[in-house]
């Protein structure tokens, strides 16, 4: 026991003190915080202005358009014939919408000229008004006055979610979005630590030090001492990550002023409007998302964050035991290893959307797949005995894997020269 | 101090070692001779606990050999050998000593005695990966011995050292050896072996094939031949090669007429000022021994570079 402690003192520290570890742990919150930072700044800054000529042939559209928004103005002009090039120059105007003569009352063509291509942005900006002067349009026509309009404009209803157990209020949105989160995080992490579990290894075995340190202790203890060594290395990694993004989101407005929920930018009065929208909105959402039952999530989470990472790292440490220098070997020898990690990613996705389908129930509970898919599904609130059944298969799988994984291991770290085939891999499992 | 009792181990393929026995006296330098692939990395690989063999025993100091209980007792450099090129000197030497079983403060206090005596101290900071292949194989040895093993196993030690590092290696080897450690020394180069090693056993094809006090194997295998430098002449004679004047090389059919040769220089008053039976090396003695057998070396391993 002594020895492995050495071990996993060596592994973590040799990985933790290195600079790319620091760089990496520190760097990915900075970048993180930077993007979404820069993204926030740009929302709230608005784009350049656009200037958009209307060429309204049918009349319908006139004077409706919203004028009020940052980023474009509207001005109408009268009907010509000139090119649309010099209409433009002529109207000092980015865009020229033409909106050619109803036929037989009905709309015709709408066209959109801009020199290059129309952003996303100011497409949608103007096609949905469209959509929605005629729609109103059609509806005053057919003896709807504007106030029912209005009234039928604001209708919302929602739907609201029960568990009929204990009658809670369910939120679909956020069970999604946490199933996805955290199953996609410990789909990273197999896939990161794992990989290093087995370059890890396959160092050990090109640098021909293997079977000095075998001679010291058993290459079972060798392979656990890097695999835990590893685990920690990740835990840190991941508390690290969490600290900083929490810490820098929490700083950071106090030095860049704007990035925060208030801006202090000019805002006009649609514009606040929809900001407190947003605001109780947001609220009820950060309500619902500490409704969550986060002790089991979180709990879950730690078990299925390990358990995926050990179930995967004995695998890594076998196949980086068969590879020689060559990389490209490696490459084809993790394929059998990722494969399931892929699968169960996939699996993940539509469990997402349908926590209880029958792919999705099979997933959460076979062991190579369990740890990225049930994480999809616990949000959701699943009966307490499939998270148990799954997680002793889980700790079943993992022995069993290891244990196999181990007789590849301490065969194929001897192993010099040429790489072994598939078929004498399965005759050392036999072997015992 | 070291027995081995009728030990196998079979692979698919072939019989890497094929029940073998000998035994190794205390304080012994013992040569384990064989051509590649004659199965002594494999009989290694047993002793030192690495894999367990099909069936046989391992005695040490006539106790079964177990790897958690004799790990500190044993010292084996590998053919294949290395250390994390990332690791500093120092560092590597300590996580291994470690392992061994020692102590922090002991592994320093050990480290401190060899960096000074073999001049490595300069090295400690350095990384492996940055020293030339002589000095990490000095490292290696200074790694494998720091322990202070009771059972010392080297397996091709000489094999990337120049004739300098070489010769400071085997002084080592003989300082312990006269401290009582024992040691095995396997390696393909026979002349080496003679050299270094009092007893041997050669090895091929995973069979014990020959095993011995080094110049009692070599008297075994005598040919009579003998190397004589003499003031004159002798007459022709079929078994009498004459090198240059004076310079002779004879090949004789038995012991009686090379001491018919002796008598006829002693009868005829020529003077004798070199005489000395030529003994075969053991190279000769392989090659003849295999042949003899009518059987061949297992065909060589291609060398990893």
């Amino acid at each position: 026991m002594h020895k492995i402690w050495i071990i996993i003192q060596r592994e973590y520290l040799s990985r933790v003190i290195k600079k790319s570890f620091l760089v990496t742990t520190f760097l990915i919150p900075i970048a993180m915080v930077g993007i979404t930072s820069t993204m926030i700044y740009m929302a709230t800054r608005s784009e350049q202005r656009e200037n958009i000529a209307v060429m309204d042939e049918s009349g319908v559209f006139v004077d409706k358009l919203d004028t009020t928004s940052d980023a474009y103005t509207i001005k109408y002009i009268a009907t010509s014939t000139e090119s649309n090039d010099s209409i433009l120059a002529k109207n000092d105007c980015d865009l020229l919408l033409h909106i050619y003569p109803f036929k037989n009352g009905a709309p015709d063509r709408f066209h959109l000229y801009k020199e290059g291509g129309v952003s996303l942005n100011t497409k949608q900006f103007i096609s949905t008004q469209l959509d929605e002067i005629y729609r109103i349009k059609l509806m005053q026509e057919a003896g709807i006055d504007k106030s029912k309009i209005d009234s039928i404009d604001q209708s919302n209803i929602e739907l609201t979610c029960y568990d009929v157990k204990n009658n809670q209020e369910t939120h679909t949105e956020i069970s999604t979005m946490v199933g996805y989160a955290t199953g996609f995080l410990i789909y990273l992490v197999i896939l990161i630590y794992g990989m290093g579990v087995m370059r890890g290894v396959s160092e050990e075995k090109t640098n021909r030090i293997a079977e000095v340190i075998i001679s010291s202790v058993r290459p079972f203890q060798l392979m656990m001492g890097k695999i835990i060594g590893i685990a920690l290395v990740g835990l840190t990694q991941f508390t690290l990550w969490l600290a900083l993004t929490g810490l820098l989101h929490l700083f950071l407005p106090l030095f860049i002023p704007g990035l925060g929920l208030h801006s202090s930018l000019p805002i006009d009065q649609s514009a606040l409007a929809q900001t407190t929208n947003t605001n109780s909105e947001m609220l009820s959402f950060l309500q619902a998302l500490f409704a969550q039952n986060w002790l089991l999530i979180g709990a879950c989470f730690l078990f299925y964050f390990l358990g995926g990472y050990f179930i995967y790292a004995a695998m890594f440490a076998a196949i980086g035991s068969l590879v020689n220098e060559d990389p490209q070997e490696a490459q084809q020898m993790t394929f059998p290893v990722t494969m399931p990690i892929i699968v169960a990613f996939f699996i993940m996705m539509s469990a997402t959307r349908d926590p209880n389908s029958g792919l999705a129930i099979f997933g959460s509970m076979f062991p190579l797949t369990s740890p990225i898919v049930m994480m999809a599904r616990i949000p959701y609130g699943i009966p307490t005995w499939q998270i148990v059944l799954s997680m002793l298969l889980l700790i079943l799988g993992f022995v069993t894997l290891t244990w196999l994984s181990a007789k590849i291991y301490r065969t194929g770290i001897l192993m010099y020269g040429k790489k072994p085939s598939w078929k004498e891999v399965f005759r050392w499992l036999r072997q015992g | 101090m070291l027995d081995i009792v009728s030990l196998k181990k079979y692979y698919a393929t072939q019989r890497a070692v094929d029940d073998i026995s000998f035994r190794v006296p205390k304080g012994a330098i013992f040569g384990l001779l064989g051509p590649n692939g004659a199965g002594k990395s494999s009989l290694l690989r047993m002793i030192t606990g690495i894999t367990m063999p099909d069936s046989g025993s391992i005695l040490l100091d006539g106790e079964p050999f177990h790897l958690d209980k004799h790990s500190r007792d044993i010292g084996y450099m590998p053919e294949e050998r290395g250390l994390y090129k990332r690791m500093k000197v120092e560092d590597q030497a300590m996580y291994l000593a470690q392992l061994k079983g020692l102590t922090r403060r002991e592994a320093a206090t050990k480290l401190n005695a060899w960096f000074q005596k073999l001049e490595m101290d300069s090295w400690r900071n350095k990384k492996v990966e940055d020293l030339s292949k002589g000095m990490s194989q000095k490292l290696q040895f200074v790694i494998t011995v720091l322990h202070e093993p009771k059972l010392l196993i080297l397996d091709e030690p000489f094999s990337g050292l120049d004739p300098v590092n070489s010769a400071i290696i085997k002084e080592e080897i003989h300082a312990l050896a006269a401290q009582g450690t024992t040691i095995i020394f396997s390696t393909h180069r026979m002349e080496q072996v003679e050299e270094i090693c009092k007893e041997i056993v050669l090895m091929n094809q995973g069979k014990l094939i020959l095993e011995g006090d080094v110049m009692e194997v070599k008297k075994r295998f005598r040919q009579n031949k003998y190397h004589l430098e003499i003031d004159g002449e002798l007459p022709e004679h079929p078994h009498l090669l004459c090198l240059r004047a004076g310079v002779y090389e004879a090949q004789f059919a038995s012991q009686d007429e090379a001491d018919e040769m002796i008598r006829y220089c002693l009868q005829n008053k020529i003077r004798i000022s070199n005489y000395h039976e030529v003994l075969p090396s053991l190279q000769d003695i392989f090659i003849q021994f295999v042949e003899g057998k009518g059987g061949a070396a297992r065909s060589f391993e291609k060398p990893i570079h």
